[in-house]
């Protein structure tokens, strides 16, 4: 039996090395420590591990290879999102070690299992191989679902992950089908050509139109997998629930991250590799687009809950950042890149001020009871007002410009009717943002909401993804001058 | 290859559907209803039903020592190719099995030491 | 256009209300009673500097008046630009001048209306605020930028009708002003994005030098685009409907933002970006953006003719001139148009204040009916009132005769004599109503509610009404043949006007001024003599279809209720009676209403049951594979 050894360079993957190393050190390390101590150091490995993640990520700008059996690619756009991830990934850290400060669910696994699921979300964005697409996903999927029932004393989360375990399952199973349906059609399941195979994008150019039935039939099912990743309807309704259930800093983490690291895929796999295929997959994706904008929008509207209703409005920005997706144009690529990288902080800042009113036990998340808190806490009202100003896409907000960019995108492919929709949808999402605003400014409350956190960690992220979000708005040029540049693909 | 040949499957599908759904939709609408607890009861064919397996309790433990064994059964298995395989992958093979074991043995510990393998609390 | 040869201090005049925003909403609390004096103190010096820079714009030759400022740049995206860049020129500058310089008044006013207010510092916050964007979206060199302070205007104008948001009616007014708008804003919004579709670029430079290349088609659609925008901002048909109800909102604002400023946003614009318009085919877009404002200006007129609440009267008197302003873009005469915003202003803000020094006065009233003889117990108002009065109505040698003069000479000119005579009816009742509130609250016997002890208005108050009612009254001077011409100033801005020629000129005034003193004198003997009384019924005897409608606002508000609801009305009369109560005020809580109810309905999906949840996946996926397998066969 002979076989050629792959060639293996593990600097492809150096970042997501650094994250599983610090989060094994993690594990290892607390189970040595004594029951009973203050574990601020949890929070410290977590952040140099995501540091390091960080140097490595950016190491590899202005890089194009493919690696590790071509099925890693290590290109500016990966590194993009990597990048994206971690910041994410090193708020939430902050975040969350003010949420569990001395509770008892305060242990090595959460920090840990938040690096495994970093690590797994940055696998994604540089994927080039179906297998490593799967591998990735589910490396996130599965820390995500223990992270969303960590709250074990509460029924709610352990439903919720119970709930969003059993859908992803299920979803799993459709993709790992449309996996194999895609590997029937071309014989492989390798993005890009070269080495001896193909690959996807090989196959399109060699092949004759009437060979890509079967894989226009994988291609659906890939939708299916990944729409149920980024909350696209129909494949959304676990969203609102394991929102509404998971500790709150994990709600935003999965709002940032996990949309970011499978529109990425999205965007390498539909707009660069399938791109002959666009005129079979746009429709789906357009119907989709348009049923997840409209319906996100509509049903945020009666949310009673905050966290359900920030769930419906992340549901409505997956559909307006497919816009820019199924523009499939360079301004399209790198529109959608800053959407999701602005639309992540804002969204992480909006999360933060949830946490540290609700604190552990996940009160005050009614928006009765935001009832005048511009008088009790101006700032945090302040800073709450920001984000929800830039969820609805208000000028001089980040929101506003990502919105811009993915419309115009789409009106340059010629979609103009897809973002007026996008655009009338919005109008419809002001309602809601504005009446978070009415019931915080314009509703006088006696009961004197207090913060039930009121660490420096927290209110800092608040702080800095407030800042974030009005600097964005304002000078957005660098961001999107770097988001241009990661349009290089391998490719 | 083409999907034409398919689209009669399409449609039998459909109309199974279609045809399952109305039956059971026309039968609850038209059939008459008169319930009673023994009618009600599952496996109505004049045994009355016992308390099955949820009556039986043994404990939890038994599942994580199972599943503990499962993992690190399964990925010893892992060692045999490289056994065989042993002389293509030279060096290299050795280091990436070092890293894999490693990984394994972080995780033992802290099996381990998170009081996974005691028995009695 | 030369790049930065002048007005480097113009981003101060912007930055200053901005910082006494930013001051009194961070510091309110501790700067307390003086900060009315501190907002006045920004938007004063704003007007100084503003000042300053129209001399040092005069400096110049004229042709070379323009000067683009670059503060920095926005986006650099390949050769896609945005700057914040800031455009001084001669239209600019002019709403530089009247925004500051009417702005500084009636902030000076504030500070004696609002002293009792508990939430005075947030007050002068919004205001200054207001001052900030109305002066960037005057100020954009792009219309990007132009869409921010669009926006901003929009956000003060929500924040300051709703100012005493303890009242329903001031809260749900602002709320329909801010979803109305929004209508408007996304025809804007997509205005702009055909523009800088068609153009390739933002600048208002760029574009207008460029509207000639564009195609007619496309330039008409979006020449229609951004008129849509300007019906919601400028209270035209069809959106106008929030604008009298925005009277729920202190007087100030209603003679800051909805008379003197905001509302003139969507005139300016068109002025700003008049070639768009120009290069419509035919001049369709032109046509319709006049004969939209005469329809308004007429239909407002007639609606103010009813109207017994004082600051509702002023409201649709606002409407019926923005109308006039339209009209005059639409006969090419951009420089009219600005110059009519400018005296209208004056003696708008004039009158608006003396209606809120009234209502200070007599605890509140609004009623025109239970007024009279106020003039000689409050001798300030009273006085600069009738000088607003005369201006509006049109009396040689006040402002308002010589701007509306100009729009309907520059009509006949044009040889569109329909619409002048539309202007000249609306003349007539513009006059005739005007004399109803005139007479009604200040001439006769001293009517005024019991209890009530009248004064006349104090110092600050005072201090604006005088500078505004000398300017209702000189200020046709901006445009006196032979003296100063705001129009020869203008023409590197906007263009150049055409005037009708030889005689023409003094018999169409000489007309104007006829119909004005016909519809005072009308006024007087329905609503100044002692048997008014029984005229007037006569009257409603003659035409009681056309008193009852005008009185009910011709139920516009109504209709647009009506046709949200129509066709739901038809298949599901069993609603009828949930419809009707929830759209009585309109499209907008109608529209509300049915998201509300969808979503009531879509929620029903969300069951909670992990097996529900699956299903709608699968018929996801069943679709999904549907339509390829369709798709595939075809």
């Amino acid at each position: 039996m002979e076989f050629e050894a792959p060639a293996v360079q593990l600097g492809a993957i150096g970042p997501e090395i650094a994250l599983v190393t610090t989060a094994l050190l993690l594990l290892i390390v607390d189970a040595f420590i004594p029951e009973g101590e203050e574990r601020w150091y949890l929070a410290v490995l977590a952040t140099i591990g995501f540091g390091v993640a960080i140097i490595l990520a950016a190491n590899q700008w202005g890089e194009r290879e493919l690696q590790l059996a071509r099925m890693v690619a290590v290109d500016n756009f990966a590194t993009f999102v990597k990048t994206s991830v971690a910041v994410f990934a090193v708020l939430t850290v902050w975040l969350s070690r003010d949420y569990l400060k001395r509770s008892e669910d305060e242990e090595s696994e959460f920090y840990a299992l938040l690096l495994f699921a970093a690590a797994g979300m940055m696998l994604m964005a540089s994927a080039a191989d179906l297998i490593m697409v799967f591998l990735a996903l589910e490396i996130f999927s599965i820390s995500l679902y223990v992270l969303v029932g960590f709250r074990r004393r509460s029924l709610a989360s352990q439903e919720s992950a119970m709930k969003y375990f059993l859908l992803g399952a299920f979803s799993s199973a459709f993709f790992l089908m449309g996996i194999a349906l895609v590997y029937g059609a071309t014989g492989t399941t390798n993005f890009y050509p070269g080495g001896g195979g193909e690959g996807i994008a090989g196959y399109l150019v060699s092949s004759a139109a009437s060979d890509v039935d079967l894989l226009v039939l994988g291609v659906g099912l890939l939708i299916v997998g990944l729409g149920f990743k980024i909350a696209a309807v129909p494949f959304h309704m676990w969203t609102p629930d394991a929102y509404q259930g998971a500790p709150s800093p994990i709600t935003g983490f999965m709002a940032a991250g996990t949309k970011f690291a499978a529109v990425a895929t999205m965007l390498r796999l539909f707009v660069v590799v399938l791109y002959p295929l666009r005129a079979d997959w746009r429709p789906i994706l357009i119907a989709v687009a348009i049923a997840t904008m409209l319906l996100g929008s509509v049903l945020a509207v009666i949310q009673e809950d905050v966290k359900r209703l920030l769930a419906y409005s992340s549901i409505a920005h997956a559909g307006f950042v497919l816009t820019g997706l199924i523009a499939a144009n360079d301004r399209g690529l790198s529109g959608s890149l800053f959407y999701l990288a602005t639309y992540g902080l804002t969204v992480l800042g909006a999360f933060a001020v949830v946490t540290v009113l609700a604190g552990r036990k996940e009160r005050n998340v009614t928006l009765a009871s935001y009832r005048g808190l511009f008088y009790e806490r101006p700032l945090l009202a302040g800073a709450l007002t920001l984000f929800m100003l830039s969820l609805a896409g208000v000028p001089l907000t980040s929101g506003f410009v990502g919105k811009f960019l993915v419309f115009g995108a789409a009106i340059q492919a010629g979609y103009w009717w897809l973002a007026v929709i996008g655009m009338l949808a919005s109008v419809i999402a002001t309602f809601f943002y504005l009446r978070v605003l009415v019931v915080m400014y314009m509703q006088e409350d006696d009961r004197g909401l207090q913060p039930a956190i009121t660490g420096r960690l927290a209110n800092s992220v608040v702080g800095l993804t407030a800042a974030a979000t009005l600097v964005l708005g304002i000078v957005w040029g660098p961001l999107i001058d770097l988001a241009e540049r990661a349009t290089v693909f391998f490719a | 290859m083409t999907l034409d040949s398919y689209v009669p499957i399409l449609f039998l599908i459909v109309l199974s559907t279609l045809f399952a759904v109305a039956s059971i939709w026309v039968s609850s609408r038209i059939g008459p209803r008169a319930p009673t607890p023994a009618k009600l009861t599952p496996y109505e064919s004049g045994i009355v039903p016992e308390g099955g397996i949820e009556k039986q309790r043994f404990p939890v433990k038994f599942y994580l020592v199972a599943m503990l064994f499962i993992i690190f059964d399964i990925e010893t298995v892992f060692l045999y190719p490289w056994a065989v395989a042993y002389d293509n992958l030279k060096l290299f093979g050795l280091i990436e099995m070092g890293v894999f074991i490693a990984i394994l043995l972080a995780a033992y510990v802290y099996v381990w030491r998170r009081g996974g393998l005691e028995w009695v609390d | 256009m030369t790049s930065g040869d002048f007005g480097q201090l113009a981003p101060l005049i912007i930055a200053l209300p901005l910082l006494g925003a930013l001051a009194l909403f961070f510091f309110g609390r501790r700067i307390g009673t003086a900060a009315g004096t501190v907002a006045s103190a920004t938007i004063g010096a704003a007007f100084v500097i503003g000042v300053v820079t129209f001399f040092e714009l005069l400096g110049h030759e004229h042709g070379h008046r323009s000067s683009v400022v670059e503060l920095w740049e926005w986006v650099a995206a390949g050769s896609f630009r945005v700057g914040v860049d800031l455009l001084i020129d001669e239209l600019s500058m002019v709403m530089v001048l009247v925004v500051t310089g009417v702005g500084t008044l009636i902030h000076v006013y504030s500070i004696g209306y609002m002293h009792d207010d508990p939430r005075y510092p947030t007050f002068f916050a919004y205001l200054n605020l207001f001052a900030a964007s109305m002066l960037l979206l005057v100020l954009a060199e792009n219309v990007l930028l132009l869409y921010v302070g669009w926006e901003g205007v929009g956000l003060c104008s929500y924040l300051l009708i709703g100012f005493w948001f303890e009242r329903p009616a001031a809260a749900n007014a602002a709320k329909k002003a801010f979803i109305v708008n929004r209508i408007g804003d996304l025809s804007f919004l997509i205005g702009i994005l055909v523009l800088t579709t068609t153009v390739g670029a933002l600048s208002v430079g760029q574009i207008n030098a460029e509207a000639g290349a564009i195609s007619a088609g496309m330039a008409t659609v979006a020449a229609l685009l951004l008129f849509g925008g300007a019906t919601g901002k400028s209270a035209q048909i069809p959106l106008y409907v929030w604008l009298p109800d925005a009277m729920e909102g202190p007087t100030p604002v209603s003679a800051l933002i909805h008379a003197a400023t905001m509302v003139t946003a969507g005139v300016y614009m068109v002025a700003r970006l008049s070639p768009v318009f120009e290069a419509s085919s035919g001049d369709l877009a032109l046509t319709i953006v006049a004969w939209v404002g005469a329809a308004t200006a007429l239909f407002a007129a007639v609606m103010a003719c009813a109207e017994n609440d004082i600051k509702r009267v002023l409201a649709y008197s606002t409407i019926s001139q923005l109308g006039y302003m339209f009209l005059a873009h639409g006969v090419h005469a951009y420089s009219a148009g600005i110059f009519h915003l400018a005296t209208h202003a004056f003696f708008k803000a004039l009158m608006f204040l003396g209606a809120g020094a009234v209502m200070h006065a007599l605890a509140g009233e609004t009623d025109l009916r239970k007024m009279g003889g106020l003039r000689r117990v409050m001798p300030v108002v009273g006085w600069t009132f009738a000088a607003g009065w005369l201006a509006i109505s049109g009396v040689i040698p006040f402002a308002g005769f010589f701007s509306k003069d100009a729009i309907l000479a520059s009509a006949w000119a044009d040889g569109e004599y329909g619409l002048w005579a539309v202007g000249v009816l609306t003349a007539l009742l513009t006059a005739f109503y005007m004399s109803r509130l005139y007479f009604s609250v200040f001439e006769g016997d001293l009517v005024v509610p019991e209890g009530v002890h009248v004064h006349d208005a104090p110092v600050t108050m005072a201090t604006a009404l005088v500078p505004l009612g000398v300017l209702s009254v000189v200020g046709g001077v901006l445009n006196l043949p032979g003296v100063l011409t705001l129009e020869h100033f203008l023409e590197p801005a906007v263009g150049e006007s055409h005037v009708p020629e030889g005689l023409i000129p003094w018999v169409l005034a000489g007309l104007a001024l006829f119909v004005a003193a016909l519809g005072i004198g009308l006024g007087w003997r329905l609503y100044a003599r002692r048997d008014g009384e029984a005229r007037r019924r006569a009257w409603q005897r003659r035409v009681p279809w056309l008193v009852t409608g005008a009185r009910n606002k011709f139920y516009v508000d109504e209709y647009y209720g009506g046709l949200v609801v129509g066709p739901a009305k038809r298949t599901a009369t069993f609603f009828a009676d949930v419809f009707d109560t929830r759209v009585i005020d309109g499209v907008a809580n109608g529209a509300g209403w049915v998201v509300a109810r969808s979503a009531a309905g879509l929620r029903k999906m969300q069951t909670g049951y992990v097996r529900n949840y699956g299903l709608v996946y699968l018929f996801g996926v069943v679709l999904v594979f549907s339509l390829l397998i369709m798709k595939a066969v075809r």
